[in-house]
């Protein structure tokens, strides 16, 4: 091979390295510093501190929010994943024609075409106390008080992540499902596989990395949201999203980058867990 | 021997009968009947799209049958679930599970079974000791060569004890060494299980190597059945002879019958053919005969003219194979004559290129074709 000058070389990986140096490395950078920076109730200035770090993981509130902010990941995760297999099996084994897949898919695809501010905001006069759910229950007797766990509650925030995030799940898992060799299916039938037996003993060991993509993508966006868990959970709600929030607004930048460094290790930590679980690698 | 006949169930005949395969408008299979005997080898062959994967498809339950009917033993098993009609299929990508080691590979069945864990690991391992791949237990299937892929997939597939085995292409895969391999070993398996494999190929050679008996398919119909020997010296059809090579074919128009079995028939070049004439009726069209290449003899001509079913032409083209010589003569006219001489010949008569020669060839050597 030829002996390429230094400079060619530099050429050839400046691209990439100013846009990771740009887009990564510059803002987190950012962050880690102000996160050592010291406050008082009118400014912050340079300085080498730990109080903003002992401040946020010496409080019980801060656990108390990630606590809450991993049922709802957690929730999310079950759900979207619950609509994404069985969307992505629909589409991958049921649908014959690749015309037809392609346009079921990108009616799937429709509610993005909005922005996900107004996604939300339109479950709020469905799920409202007098919104058109509760009214259609009250009108046909099903109900004589209107419910009221629908909105501003746990159950408004998840449904609105499911809603928000469960292409997400389907988009992955329906890519591996297109990969997996039809004659397998066959071999397995011919092995004498019921429908039940084929999925577990075939389809989802082979959805595997799928899977685990949907995950990463669907966990990452829920532990980072804050706008969701305001607007569904009426201001009621904590996650961490909001919590950051909370400081930001109150001018408090350096406590909330030390809260962004922590869920970023966070986050880090539970992806590289579920990199685990499948080897990405072989599959990229 | 007789502990490896306990691996399999008992074979039986398989019988199709008027068997249709249609998609929409397209015939695939168009109403073939065939009849293939418990343990024997049966190959259909034909080139892409003469429905022989169609057929066996619908043999092996993946496709279903459009009319007629597939009779295993004496029952009919058009509507029986793949699992459950005593046969196994082995695909043309091998189609092992990606994700399963040799062992679980084969064991497959045996979990859909219930079958308990140690049980059917141990029945696993009996399987790959048949194939030979016995120390590959524990890889997964990307870290096999595409031969011993197919290995452990005919060991998964008898594993379920099947009275037939439905082979798809299964050594078009492989390189030409390990195919002329696999192929004795396919050969050796189906003698000691003593079930009838039927293997699905468009390589005319493997399927003369293999069979008992030979299907030849075209455009969804059977164009001859027979054993390897009959097909290659009795081809039925211009596409047979076509199909199976080493033939050539001579066209000739009929002009009288010299005795009951013979007739004289001559060609568009002015050369004359003495043929075994049986049939009492005369065709006033043109009629096609196969000639092997290897039955034809190669003189130096002599001066008078051709006696019949001799020819005269120039040699065109000069092959040496090693084992044999391959020579084309160009007739007068459109016809070519493919020649296939020992090799030994070659220092007893000179074939060079524009050689003008005498090429010859018995009465009996001649076949006609419908």
């Amino acid at each position: 091979m030829d002996r390429q000058s230094p400079l060619s070389t530099l050429l050839q990986i400046s691209p990439i390295s100013l846009i990771l140096g740009f887009f990564l490395v510059l803002p987190i950078g950012t962050i880690l510093i102000v996160s050592f920076w010291d406050y008082n109730d009118f400014s912050f200035f340079p300085d080498f501190v730990w109080t903003n770090y002992s401040d946020a993981l010496g409080s019980n509130v801060t656990y108390k929010t990630y606590l809450n902010t991993f049922w709802y990941a957690g929730l999310t995760w079950f759900f979207t994943f619950l609509i994404g297999f069985t969307v992505a099996y629909f589409l991958a084994f049921h649908i014959h024609t690749t015309r037809w897949q392609i346009v079921l898919f990108l009616i799937c695809t429709i509610p993005f075409w909005t922005s996900n501010i107004i996604r939300m905001i339109s479950w709020i006069p469905f799920l409202g106390r007098n919104g058109v759910f509760n009214t259609m229950l009250q009108s046909i007797g099903l109900i004589d008080e209107p419910l009221e766990f629908l909105l501003f509650s746990d159950f408004s925030i998840v449904l609105a992540f499911v809603h928000l995030y469960a292409l997400f799940m389907v988009v992955p898992i329906f890519n591996s499902m297109m990969r997996i060799d039809r004659s397998l299916i066959e071999a397995a039938i011919d092995g004498g596989a019921n429908g039940w037996q084929m999925l577990t003993n075939v389809v989802i060991p082979l959805c595997k990395p799928g899977i685990a993509i949907g995950s990463i993508f669907v966990v990452t966006l829920v532990m980072g949201d804050y706008i969701t868990v305001r607007l569904m959970g009426g201001g009621q709600r904590a996650s961490v999203g909001v919590m950051m929030w909370n400081e930001i607004s109150l001018l408090l930048y350096p406590a909330a980058a030390a809260h962004a460094v922590v869920l970023l290790a966070v986050v880090l930590i539970m992806v590289s867990l579920m990199m685990r679980v499948v080897d990405l690698k072989k599959e990229l | 021997m007789s502990e490896k006949k306990s691996l399999t169930r008992e074979a039986r005949d398989v019988e199709l009968v008027q068997l249709y395969k249609k998609y929409g408008q397209t015939t695939a299979v168009n109403g073939i009947s065939l009849k293939i005997p418990a343990g024997s080898y049966c190959c259909l062959v034909g080139p892409s799209g003469c429905g022989k994967t169609s057929t066996l498809r619908m043999i092996a339950g993946h496709e279903d049958v459009s009319e007629g009917s597939i009779l295993l033993g004496n029952k009919e098993i058009n509507e029986v679930p793949p699992a459950k009609r005593e046969t196994a299929m082995m695909f043309q990508n091998y189609a092992l599970f990606p994700h399963l080691n040799c062992r679980d590979n084969v064991a497959f069945s045996l979990k859909m079974r219930g079958v308990e864990k140690n049980e059917r690991q141990k029945v696993a391992d009996e399987y790959l000791e048949l194939v030979h791949m016995s120390s590959f237990a524990e890889r997964i299937p990307a870290q096999l060569s595409g031969g011993q892929q197919q290995r452990v997939a005919l060991a998964r597939a008898l594993v379920t004890h099947p009275s037939v085995l439905l082979l798809d292409e299964p050594l078009s895969a492989l390189d030409p060494f390990l195919r002329v391999k696999m192929r004795a070993e396919l050969k050796r398996l189906q003698v000691e299980l003593g079930i009838s494999f039927i293997h699905v190929t468009h390589s005319q050679v493997e399927a003369l190597a293999l069979a008992d008996q030979v299907v030849v398919m075209n455009q969804g119909n059977i164009e001859q059945a027979g054993t390897p020997r009959e097909v290659f010296n009795q081809p039925k059809s211009e596409f047979v002879a076509k199909f199976v090579g080493g033939h050539n074919l001579l066209k000739a128009k009929f002009e009288k019958k010299l005795s009951e079995s013979e007739a004289l028939l001559s060609s568009q070049e002015g050369f004359s053919y003495l043929v075994p004439w049986t049939a009492p009726d005369t065709p006033s069209g043109p009629v096609t005969f196969s000639l092997r290449q290897d039955c034809i003899r190669l003189d130096q001509p002599s001066e008078e003219t051709p006696p019949p079913n001799e020819v005269r032409g120039t040699v065109t083209a000069v092959e040496y194979k090693g084992t044999s010589l391959s020579v084309t003569l160009q007739l007068d006219g459109e016809q070519e004559l493919e020649v296939t001489l020992p090799e030994q010949l070659l220092g007893q008569l000179d074939v060079s290129y524009g050689k003008q020669l005498a090429a010859s060839w018995k009465p009996q050597d001649l076949c006609l074709l419908n």
